[in-house]
């Protein structure tokens, strides 16, 4: 069985930094991949060249079989990959509404629809027609995952979405994204909370410097061999 | 005339320049350039719709039908070509190729249509006026002016509020990468902005020349007054557009009331002293920061 | 290639260069083209001089308005009102209190300095396109102001002439003379001005500002101060070349096509700086030269002219951004005039 995404030999460079090195990796229908390491280990860069927010200096991007690598952010959206991106970045003045409307610029058929994301994240109904930059931290990360859900993704990119949030928000977003999982959408999580990202995943890829350094089933690692990893500590077993 | 009558014209005026202004506050807005070219392609318009009349013998108002959707090319085109590369090129570069775009539609222009001054005939709506007293009375065509402005400024406000192209544009105004990730290609609605910016110019100059007698040398003397209706309005509001054409509009007549030599100059006064009004709350501002942290 | 011994020596193996070989070469090359020009009314016709002056206040206008932009990351359209503003004044000094009227274009030239801090103050707060703009309004408001002055010596919107003050003391020959002499002299005195700024701490804090206006005011460079004075020297060049093409022509007009105040004039300074190489200290001259020659011996219709040059100049500012010589500049690595700092790999001596 042929991956979902397959990425071969990546560089990207942030600036004059070189953020993600020569870092390959397949992730396949349906699975639940998450990017741990820490901060500046290059898993959002990575996030975002797959997304085609930052080109990449070499390697290629093939995605459901085809080269994605020069194809342009908007054309990706299209294609199926969605990014919910770190810090969030709604649309300060749109409505939570209207920053859900704008992702069906993806014209992507698929269930999810205003309705169905209000459904799936009941805390933003009552929140429909309030301004963005006015939502707390957990009303702002549903609303960006449900923007990106909007897009009806194949792929979906959740980049750091526990970030800078109270940990009885971050459960109920976890929450909202078990059903997801269990829905068989292909997710590729960056999360820095190891235990949770160990929790919700099937495989785990652990980087360092760019570079990946460590993957596995979640199964067969260890926490002691991930933290090693993350933190550099000890060579890890590549599964 | 007096300093009412001054006033209501001034009123008028602002009506004029708020659909004037439109297009520029647009293409700020959404794209942060300012066009220098606007005037002259406001003028073009005016020449465009000049030409269809010698040539088909067409009534001004008909003349729009060809004009606006010829100007909705160009402005389309007018950004693949050359604004979106200029975008790309820095902060500077559109204002240095749409300066060159001014001086060469300004010379092209002169050398189609030689210098002399021609209008647009405004139909019987242009003599008409309603005589309000001896010495006010109140041109229909200005009044017309004024509601093509709110109709296109009200239009506008409801494609940005309700469209997907509206929400689109905004969208990517406020954070153009975010929505190229959602997937909005953010060139495709950068050239439908510009195209509705230079489709309302252009209507904007078939206005101007119906007022008033237009040659190929006023691209910049508009671009300027446009440019102050939305400072003056604040920029980064549609509604501020029409606020601010209007103070324009009434501190040029109340000039001209003064001397009919200050129209213009009664216009970069009010201007100028917004500008310094600003200025200085901008440098209390600073003073008031280094204090606290000095 | 070995180095000059002007180079300072340093322990770490990299030293910091000022002046090259090629530098120094140019300097002594420009010393003697400078002394050439200098004996030019001794040594060339009547017909080379004007058409001299004419370089010389282009090459001003080019500097001033690349010192602007290319130094400080100011667009201005709107030059044009100090270079009306500088002719004015000395066309009020020399007509009307009947100074002599080369001390009244110096006495123009410091006027447009003065009048510059003020109107500094009221758009330098402004960005970009804003910025652009409100300095055309302001050389709109100067150009009004003088057609509605109902000084006869001004000539309200007729226009105005420095005829009498000039034909009072000299003769046609002599009046040739001295203004293409104030003319040279104003070019290097301004190059000067501009080489000794750009080599200042303020020169360093201009390429930062340059480079990114946001950090380097967070390392505490003055931003404003830094614009500040550059609008003001850019101010008191253009009053300059104001002065000058009064001398030259003799009369001038606040309005129509022609005018001093005419947008024609920052038309053919993008023009210059665009395809010269802005942000270099040659690129401006070479621009005043190329427009000088292209306007010179290329005969076409004044229209036209304008279309070519603004074509130019769009086709430049999209396709050779850094002109001719920034590109040259750093395809070869060469820099002839030593405003930068260069650094070299290699042990000291």
């Amino acid at each position: 069985m042929s991956a979902l995404l397959a990425v071969e030999g990546l560089d990207v460079r942030h600036g004059l930094l070189q953020a993600v090195r020569e870092v390959s990796l397949d992730v396949a229908e349906g699975e639940t991949l998450a990017l741990v390491g820490a901060n500046g280990a290059g898993k959002s860069t990575l996030l975002r060249a797959i997304a085609g927010a930052h080109r990449p200096a070499a390697g290629r991007i093939v995605f459901a079989g085809r080269d994605i690598t020069r194809m342009p952010a908007h054309r990706r959206a299209r294609a199926g990959i969605a990014l919910v991106p770190e810090g969030r970045r709604l649309f300060p003045e749109l409505t939570v509404e209207e920053n859900l409307r704008v992702a069906t610029a993806s014209r992507r058929p698929g269930p999810w629809t205003v309705e169905e994301v209000l459904e799936a994240f009941p805390l933003l109904e009552p929140l429909r027609r309030k301004r963005a930059a006015s939502l707390s931290g957990g009303e702002q990360q549903a609303t960006a995952i449900g923007r990106g859900l909007m897009t009806n993704p194949r792929l979906l990119l959740l980049d750091e979405v526990s970030l800078g949030l109270a940990p009885v928000v971050v459960e109920g977003v976890y929450r909202s994204l078990a059903t997801l999982i269990e829905s068989g959408t292909t997710i590729i999580l960056v999360e820095q909370d190891l235990a949770r990202a160990m929790r919700v995943a099937d495989r785990v890829i652990c980087m360092l410097e760019g570079r990946v350094v460590l993957e596995g089933l979640r199964g067969q690692l260890t926490r002691e061999q991930v933290t090693g990893a993350y933190f550099g500590l000890r060579q890890g077993a590549t599964a | 005339m007096t300093w009412v009558a001054a006033v209501v014209h001034g009123i008028l005026l602002g009506g004029y320049y708020a659909l004037l202004a439109a297009g520029l506050a647009l293409m700020f807005g959404v794209m942060r350039i300012i066009n220098l070219a606007h005037g002259s392609l406001a003028l073009v318009g005016a020449y465009m719709a000049f030409l269809l009349v010698e040539h088909t013998g067409w009534s001004t108002y008909l003349t729009l039908l060809p004009v606006l959707p010829g100007a909705l090319i160009v402005g389309y085109l007018l950004q693949r070509t050359m604004l979106e590369r200029s975008l790309r090129a820095g902060q500077l570069v559109p204002l240095l190729t749409t300066f060159g775009l001014l001086i060469v539609i300004a010379n092209l222009l002169q050398e189609f249509f030689s210098p002399d001054v021609h209008s647009l005939d405004a139909g019987r709506i242009g003599t008409a006026a309603w005589q309000i007293s001896s010495e006010l009375s109140i041109p229909w065509f200005d009044v017309l002016t004024l509601g093509i402005a709110l109709a296109v400024l009200g239009g506008l406000q409801l494609v940005l509020r309700f469209t997907q192209l509206g929400r689109e544009l905004r969208a990517t105004a406020a954070d153009a990468d975010t929505a190229e990730l959602l997937g909005v290609n953010a060139r495709a609605v950068y050239a439908r902005a510009t195209a509705i910016a230079v489709a309302v110019a252009a209507l904007a100059g078939v206005f101007y020349g119906m007022r008033s007698g237009f040659d190929p040398s006023q691209g910049g003397a508009e671009l300027l007054y446009a440019f102050e209706a939305v400072v003056i309005g604040g920029i980064g509001s549609l509604w501020g557009t029409l606020g601010g054409g209007i103070v324009l509009g009434v501190s040029q007549e109340i000039g001209a009331q003064i001397n009919p030599e200050y129209f213009a100059i009664g216009g970069h006064v009010v201007f100028l002293a917004v500008l310094v009004a600003r200025s200085a709350s901008q440098a209390s501002r600073i003073r008031y920061a280094l204090r606290r942290f000095a | 290639m070995s180095e000059t011994a002007l180079a300072v020596p340093t322990p770490t193996g990299f030293r910091v260069q000022r002046w090259s070989w090629a530098s120094v070469l140019f300097a002594g090359g420009l010393a003697g083209v400078v002394t050439f020009l200098a004996l030019g009314p001794v040594l060339l016709g009547e017909n080379s001089q004007n058409n001299l002056i004419q370089l010389y206040f282009l090459m001003i206008m080019a500097m001033m308005w690349n010192a602007l932009a290319g130094y400080g990351g100011l667009v201005s359209v709107g030059q044009q009102g100090f270079i009306g503003l500088g002719a004015y004044a000395a066309v009020f000094f020399s007509v009307q209190q009947g100074l002599n009227p080369y001390t009244s274009m110096l006495l123009g030239t410091l006027v447009g300095a003065g009048v510059a801090i003020p109107v500094a103050a009221v758009v330098l707060w402004l960005r970009n396109g804003a910025f652009a703009i409100a300095t055309w309004v302001v050389a709109e408001v100067f150009s009004i102001l003088v057609s509605l002055d109902p000084n006869p010596a001004i000539g309200g919107g007729t226009g105005t002439s420095a005829l009498l003050p000039f034909d009072l003391r000299y003769d046609p020959t002599h009046r040739l003379h001295y203004t293409y002499w104030a003319a040279l002299g104003a070019v290097a005195v301004l190059l000067l001005l501009l080489f000794v700024l750009l080599r200042s701490r303020l020169g360093g804090s201009l390429q930062a500002i340059r480079d990114d206006e946001e950090a380097a005011a967070s390392v505490g460079v003055r931003v404003l101060l830094g614009k500040g004075i550059l609008f003001v020297v850019a101010g008191a060049g253009c009053a300059a070349a104001g002065t000058i093409i009064l001398a030259w022509q003799l009369s001038v007009l606040p309005l129509g096509p022609d005018s001093i105040f005419g947008i024609n004039w920052t038309a053919r300074m993008i023009f210059m700086v665009l395809v010269g190489g802005i942000g270099t200290f040659e690129g401006p001259i070479i621009g005043a030269v190329l427009l000088y020659v292209l306007q010179t011996y290329v005969s076409m219709s004044g229209v036209w002219y304008f279309v070519l040059l603004g074509g130019i100049a769009i086709g430049f500012a999209l396709l050779l951004p850094r002109g001719i010589w920034g590109t040259i500049q750093e395809r070869f690595n060469v820099q002839l005039v030593p405003v930068g700092y260069r650094l070299r790999a290699g042990a000291g001596r």
